[in-house]
């Protein structure tokens, strides 16, 4: 049978003055039960970090969630709450079904790549209930320079103005068609 | 404008703050401070017995504050728990946080405790009150002070010590693996970069333990252990010619290899990084103390002029350790990795990353100390009965 608060201290004793005892003259040192309470007080260490851990490892079963690394180092449920998560972008396909008269322009020009949204912003609601309010035009002034303000990091391929040179602070929309920007306002692409 | 020649967007404004200039710096002083505890007790230097314990107590003071700098920097100190619970093992910082807690655990509180338990429980028999049932639960409801009892202190102490030194070559050679193996970065990655971390973190613990050990004999007007001192400050200057021979040994190579990035460098440490890193670490923070100590060795220096010696060397040592974290740190941001262009660096005074903290947290582990110092007197044992 093994005496936890005995045998520990035994062995723990045996490897501690095996060294001492390879030293010349250390020799093993009287083994006999009185000495082995000596090291009772490791024991005791032992036995409270052995608690702490075990606390650790409750705590720690405690707070991961259940479904932590079921499909890998992430919580599983979290695809399923991202899931239910409203819908916020409706995809230019919907838009183009209703409004082909914006597509048709764009799709000739050079904006044909741009989606719909990328300029006007979300509008998963308008595409479902187009009665709930119209949709607020984007300020042109604003709204183009965040794609084609010059800047050195961009690709030199892309197009890219100083619009402070470029417009003088006037809006884009007065010079260019926002849906096939090559075109001046009211003009029309013959095809 | 903040920068000149070509900056990619991203590296216009640096995002490694001063804290993270900090956190090595803080990691040094305890890798160091506990290195030097273990050499003591390893090779059994009795002359420097007298700092074993100021520097076992010195390491403990800093490790406590070295993760707050980190914590400050990302925000959400309340996250970094998650790493011990959902560890990912690709991720270095994680695998950090294992490391400190092995070394905080297993190693400077249990040598600690190993330490003082005799201390312990006869505080736990004198005193009284709060102070009492806080010294009784430190016991651990063991009061046996019997010599084998001592004698298996001692045992597991050496062996301790001894898992304690490869430890603490873990500790900061880590600090120093997480910037050395940052590829994309040619200041950083360098396999030396642990080693050279190592080394310095070692010169930084020896002097701190050494200014530390001055101070508080000034404070308590006793006469400074001249030996003692003497040995700490050989023990400095030999660490300090192994790091300062490591630190060329990089330099030589990089001028030798002179690889794409080398340009950029070079032109940045005559620039940006001339004063803080030839001036402050390798002039003043290198080369001044090794042949001050230097001097010391080989020509006999009358006490008084080696005390001043001892405290001007230790000061600027610290003062160039922190340069040298300060250059890696931050000037491994002020280049563009187009090699084109150069940045600048403005720290705040006030803010979440400002000097204020930063100062604050360098000054946290010295009151850390104070009152660590007062509920485990490191002084030797026949000075405190002599006291009382
Ligand atoms: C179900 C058909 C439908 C869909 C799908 C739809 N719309 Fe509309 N949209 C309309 C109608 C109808 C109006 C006119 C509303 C009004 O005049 O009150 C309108 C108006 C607009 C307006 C404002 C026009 C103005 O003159 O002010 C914009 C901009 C707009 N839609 C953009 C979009 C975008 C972008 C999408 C795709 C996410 C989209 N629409 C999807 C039917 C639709
Ligand atoms: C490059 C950005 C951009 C893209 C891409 C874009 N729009 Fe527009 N759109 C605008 C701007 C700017 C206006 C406002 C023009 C104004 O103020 O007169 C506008 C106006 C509209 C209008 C109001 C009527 C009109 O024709 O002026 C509708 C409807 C519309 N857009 C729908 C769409 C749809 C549908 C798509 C996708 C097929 C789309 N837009 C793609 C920028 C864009
Ligand atoms: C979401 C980013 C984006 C926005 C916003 C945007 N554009 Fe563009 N624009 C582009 C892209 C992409 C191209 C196509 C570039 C190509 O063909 O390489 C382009 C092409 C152009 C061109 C053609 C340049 C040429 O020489 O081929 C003009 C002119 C232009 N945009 C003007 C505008 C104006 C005016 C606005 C504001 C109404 C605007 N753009 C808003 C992305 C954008
Ligand atoms: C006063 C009229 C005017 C206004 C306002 C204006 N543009 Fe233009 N923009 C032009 C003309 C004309 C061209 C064609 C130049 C050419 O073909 O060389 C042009 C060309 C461009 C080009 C293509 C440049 C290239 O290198 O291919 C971009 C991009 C552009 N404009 C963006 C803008 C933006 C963004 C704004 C708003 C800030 C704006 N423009 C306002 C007249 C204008």
């Amino acid at each position: 049978m093994l005496n936890v608060t005995d045998d520990f201290p035994v062995m723990t004793y045996f490897c501690l003055t095996y060294k001492a005892a390879r030293k010349p003259g250390g020799g093993l040192p009287g083994v006999s039960l009185a000495t082995f309470k000596d090291a009772e007080h490791i024991v005791r260490l032992a036995v409270a970090s052995a608690i702490v851990l075990v606390i650790f490892l409750l705590v720690r079963a405690h707070f991961i969630p259940k479904s932590f690394g079921q499909y890998g180092h992430y919580r599983g449920d979290a695809l399923a709450e991202l899931t239910a998560k409203p819908i916020h972008y409706a995809g230019h396909q919907t838009c183009e079904q209703c409004h082909s008269d914006v597509l048709d322009v764009k799709k000739m020009g050079k904006h044909a790549g741009v989606n719909c949204e990328g300029c006007h912003g979300p509008q998963a609601k308008h595409a479902e209930d187009p009665g709930a309010g119209k949709p607020v035009l984007p300020d042109t002034k604003v709204l183009c320079a965040r794609c084609h303000e010059a800047n050195l990091a961009k690709p030199k391929n892309f197009p890219q103005v100083v619009t402070a040179d470029h417009s003088g602070g006037e809006a884009c929309k007065t010079c260019h068609q926002p849906h096939s920007p090559l075109l001046a306002p009211g003009e029309k692409k013959k095809s | 404008m903040p920068f000149d020649g070509f900056m990619y967007p991203n590296e216009v404004e640096l995002q490694w703050s001063v804290l993270i200039v900090v956190y090595p710096f803080l990691t040094g002083l305890v890798a160091g401070a506990f290195i030097l505890a273990s050499l003591e007790r390893i090779f059994h230097v009795e002359a420097v017995k007298p700092t074993y314990r100021l520097a076992l107590l010195t390491a403990l003071s800093f490790l406590l504050v070295a993760p707050l700098p980190l914590q400050l920097h990302l925000g959400r100190p309340e996250r970094s728990l998650e790493m011990y619970l959902t560890p990912h093992t690709s991720s270095a910082m994680a695998m950090f946080g294992f490391v400190y807690l092995w070394y905080l655990m297993a190693v400077i509180l249990l040598e600690i405790w190993l330490e003082y338990r005799k201390e312990i429980v006869l505080l736990s028999q004198s005193t009284t009150g709060l102070k009492r049932q806080m010294y009784r639960l430190l016991t651990l409801g063991s009061s046996n002070l019997s010599e084998g009892a001592l004698k298996v202190d001692d045992k597991v102490g050496w062996v301790v010590s001894l898992i304690g030194i490869p430890s603490a070559f873990l500790l900061h050679g880590y600090v120093g693996f997480i910037f050395g193996s940052i590829k994309a970065n040619p200041w950083w990655n360098t396999p030396l970069m642990p080693v050279v971390f190592l080394f310095s973190a070692m010169v930084s613990g020896i002097a701190i333990v050494l200014l530390i050990y001055m101070a508080t004999c000034k404070l308590r007007h006793i006469k400074i252990d001249m030996r003692c001192v003497d040995t700490i400050a050989q023990y400095l200057l030999y660490t300090f010619i192994i790091d300062f021979g490591l630190e060329m040994l990089d330099l030589i190579h990089r001028i030798y290899e002179a690889d794409e990035s080398f340009h950029s460098l070079n032109f940045m440490m005559q620039t940006k990084l001339f004063f803080s890193q030839v001036v402050l670490q390798i002039a003043l923070g290198t080369v001044v103390p090794i042949l001050t100590l230097g001097f010391i060795q080989i020509f006999h220096v009358p006490e008084k002029v080696r005390k001043l010696c001892y405290s001007i060397c230790g000061a600027l040592t610290i003062i160039g350790i922190f340069a040298m974290r300060w250059n890696v740190v931050i000037g491994g941001q002020l280049f563009s990795k187009s090699f084109l262009g150069y940045t600048t660096y403005k720290v705040d005074l006030i803010s979440r990353e400002g000097e204020l903290i930063a100062a604050g947290l360098l000054l946290l582990p010295f009151i850390i100390l104070a009152v660590m110092v007062k509920i485990l007197p490191p002084w030797p044992r026949d000075e405190v009965s002599a006291a009382d």
